[in-house]
């Protein structure tokens, strides 16, 4: 067979086998890492760079307009669907390319962040493992399916957390993070059970096209928004997260903030596809609960953030705020989508909080590479003790500077353009929230601005008189990060139009989904 | 009535998981809260498969006869290989924690950072 | 932990056989009778689990090495997918049945219904009930030993 029937057999076949690799590679590390570390290394890395060009191959066919359905043990899908089913729209592989970007970048990271540590081959057998967990968590079709794939990311990840087990705040901040995401994913599991027994269904699909807004929908909406939201770290649920974001190894956080966005998915996921044959009676009151809860979410973000000293700790209430910002845009979207002269304004707020989801988890993660990078090279963390080292280490100054304009949307950087998005349309809906918005921004430029001041500006300090540049590869990782933040910034059109719109059509449109799996359904937009 | 009680059991055990988790001071006391509401969220989903006057939904020389929904079982067994792992990492962090700070005291541990 | 007295010693030896058994037992009968991978495994992990607290888990790590448990949990976990890709490789889906009714062993399909049926009836699904339960064993085992033995350090020092 030639090139392009064996690409057409990748790509039919590519849902599975992007959840299988990271997961087989998973598995061969701990007898791979028998042999010798370099080899395990690269072999971590071949793998994530296999699935990362499946995922590539998958998302531009996805991109033109068709959405692929996989049906797992067996070719013929028999209704009532009784198969678990991965089904990838657009929006699913907006996510999927985040997510694998994200764990190649921190895999290449750790080569030399983590290189003095023991116990590594249980760390790279736990990243992988938390990379299929967070790719089949984007990908599915079925809820119970979502809820394991849930479970197996928290539990990684949670395991991750508390990896330098030789310090007391970070075994503390795993054990936090562990209880409470697993009440909420109890939670999760006790809606998925209500929808199970009203409609005799667990995909996603089936349970969109046969659901009537009773009361116990009602309830398990409720349970899912708020337990999703909780994992997503919105406030008021979000007390996890600074210590989880802040007392985790660096490339550790990176991939969090990936694990954190999916769960975001799954809200949207929820509101939009499974109840989208009701939102006709309720999406107003759901849309204005999402845009309040991302009103306090930005302020209480940046309000905390201000007093804070530890490096680490400022940068995750900084990523706090600024996943108020997805919740505002995608909220309003929520709001205006029934009334039909404001669809411009709703299409422009969903295309600017999808596009913020891609634009903060590059800004946020360059910013906790390079928090990584100092503590490397200093083994401080408190902004107390830092001073004066943009004197001998120039690139990751440079880096610094590349993020702090990003986050505060500033304009040759990505975040300019996604946040100019969420501001103009929001100022349609209410002028207020659009001056919280700005208000926002702006006093994250300031904390992030005094930030780089005590940290690389100054004297120098006596006891930093040694310290170097940081090794190669995790110079590697925060170049590709910074120059990928670049070119969005610099073409944000080509970004918009082809990857984000679809996406966004995606969302809006929940009749195709459904479409796809049950081909006699009326009905929907 | 009678078919409510495993629903009211449901109800009692998830409160008295959560009363656990946050009013109790005692970490293990704390993880055998959250087993207690994964009882009774397992205990929800076989619940709601049963059908009046049913038997095991087993083939292997069966009587005959309706039998109760078999996939709610299967969603059950996998719940508790999720709660197996989830209980096995967090008594995990509580021997680290208590090889820290020698009290498993919930407001004794998390003071100021060092 | 240290061991236990010699009694003890000796009734748990007698009954480790016999709970392997039946754990082997639920283990294979899976698609027929209820069980399968992990009701098995756990079973198993149990009798060991026993045998671990009458003989002390200091006897136990010496003689059971925990890299070996992990050596063969992962291969348990390898099997499985390799199980689940080779559905892939003979030319349907991922994850595909492609043993049931082929060939001379696996031939024979029983009907839908109530009935006893043998135990090759089900193509590739005891397979995977063992690669899954040798799964089970080797972590279940693994999560206890290393417990105990770490709270035995901890003893130890005081």
């Amino acid at each position: 067979m030639n090139v392009a029937d064996l690409i057409d057999l990748l790509l039919q076949h590519s849902p599975a086998l992007i959840v299988a690799i990271p997961l087989l590679g998973a598995f061969i590390t701990p007898l791979i890492s028998r042999l010798n570390d370099k080899v395990r290394n690269v072999f971590v890395i071949l793998t994530l760079g296999l699935t990362a060009s499946l995922v590539f191959l998958l998302a531009s066919d996805v991109f033109s307009g068709n959405i692929h359905t996989y049906i797992f043990g067996s070719q013929d899908l028999a209704l009532p669907v009784v198969r678990i089913l991965f089904e990838v729209d657009a929006m699913s592989a907006f996510m999927v390319i985040i997510s694998v970007i994200l764990s190649l970048i921190a895999v290449i990271y750790s080569w030399s962040f983590m290189k003095e540590n023991t116990g590594l081959d249980k760390y790279y057998t736990l990243i992988l493992l938390m990379t299929a967990g967070m790719l089949g968590m984007e990908l599915t079709g079925d809820l119970f399916n979502f809820f394991v794939f849930l479970e197996i990311t928290s539990i990684s990840s949670a395991a991750l957390v508390a990896f330098w087990t030789n310090k007391a705040k970070s075994v503390e901040a795993g054990f936090k993070y562990i209880v409470i995401s697993t009440i909420g994913a109890l939670f999760i599991l006790f809606s998925i059970a209500l929808f199970y027994g009203q409609y005799n269904a667990l995909n996603m699909a089936m349970i969109a096209s046969a659901i009537q807004y009773t009361f116990l929908d009602k309830i398990a909406l409720v349970l899912l928004i708020a337990a999703l939201a909780m994992k997503a770290g919105v406030v008021p649920m979000h007390m996890w997260l600074p210590d989880a974001y802040g007392k985790a190894p660096s490339s550790i956080t990176f991939i969090l903030v990936g694990a954190t966005q999916a769960s975001l998915y799954g809200v949207f996921r929820v509101c939009f596809t499974i109840y989208g044959g009701a939102i006709n009676l309720s999406s107003i009151s759901v849309g204005w609960i999402l845009v309040i809860m991302g009103i306090i979410t930005m302020l209480l973000g940046v309000a905390m953030a201000i007093i804070q000293t530890d490096f680490k700790r400022l940068i995750a209430f900084g990523a706090v705020a600024e996943i108020g910002y997805m919740l505002l845009g995608i909220g309003t979207g929520l709001v205006v989508m029934l009334n039909p002269e404001m669809t411009a304004t709703g299409l422009a707020a969903m295309k600017g909080g999808i596009f913020h989801i891609m634009n903060d988890a590059l800004d946020v993660g360059l910013l906790f590479l390079v928090a990584g990078a100092i503590y490397y090279a200093t083994k401080e963390t408190s902004l107390n003790k830092l001073g004066g080292l943009a004197r001998n280490m120039k690139y990751t100054t440079v880096f610094f500077i590349i993020g702090l304009l990003a986050v505060s949307g500033m304009p040759p950087m990505n975040g300019f353009a996604s946040k100019l998005l969420i501001y103009e349309s929001t100022y349609h809906l209410n002028p207020i929230l659009s001056i919280f918005a700005i208000l926002s921004s702006i006093m994250l430029l300031a904390v992030f601005v005094k930030v780089f001041h005590s940290a690389f500006l100054g004297p120098a300090l006596p006891k930093f008189e040694n310290v170097k540049e940081v090794p190669k590869s995790m110079l590697i990782a925060m170049g590709a990060i910074a120059t990928i933040i670049i070119i969005f910034g610099l073409f944000p059109e080509l970004i918009v139009n082809n990857i984000v719109e679809p996406a966004a059509n995606a969302l809006i449109n929940y009749g195709d989904y459904i479409r796809e799996v049950i081909p006699s359904f009326t009905g929907g937009a | 009535m009678i078919f409510n009680i495993p629903f009211i059991a449901v109800a009692a055990l998830i409160l008295i998981g959560l009363y656990a988790v946050i009013f109790k001071r005692n970490l293990i006391k704390m993880v055998i809260g959250i087993t207690l509401i994964e009882s009774g969220v397992n205990l929800f989903l076989i619940t709601l498969g049963y059908r009046e006057g049913s038997i095991a939904p087993i083939y292997t020389s069966s009587p005959g006869g309706i039998m109760a929904l078999p996939v709610p079982q299967a969603l059950t067994l996998t719940s508790i290989v999720i709660g197996v792992a989830v209980l096995a990492l967090m008594l995990s962090l509580v021997i680290h924690i208590y090889r820290h700070y020698g009290t498993l005291d919930a407001r004794k541990i998390g003071g100021p950072e060092e | 932990m240290s061991g236990m007295s010699k009694i003890v010693k000796t009734i748990s030896g007698i009954a480790f056989p016999f709970i392997t058994i039946y754990g082997l037992y639920v283990i294979s009968h899976g698609h027929l009778t209820p069980g399968g991978g992990f009701q098995g495994g756990a079973i198993v992990a149990s009798g060991c689990a026993m045998v671990l607290v009458s003989y002390g888990s200091i006897w136990i790590m010496d003689r059971v090495k925990e890299k070996n448990l992990s050596i063969l949990e992962s291969l348990g976990a390898v099997c499985f997918i390799l199980l689940a890709l080779l559905g892939l490789g003979f030319g349907t889906v991922f994850f595909n049945n492609f043993l049931v009714g082929t060939n001379s062993l696996f031939g024979v399909v029983p009907a839908v219904g109530s009935g006893l049926a043998d135990i090759n009836t089900g193509g590739v699904i005891p397979l995977m009930n063992f690669a899954v339960g040798l799964k089970v064993i080797a972590g279940l085992f693994g999560i206890v030993l290393v417990m105990a033995y770490a709270i035995r350090t901890k003893e130890g020092k005081k």
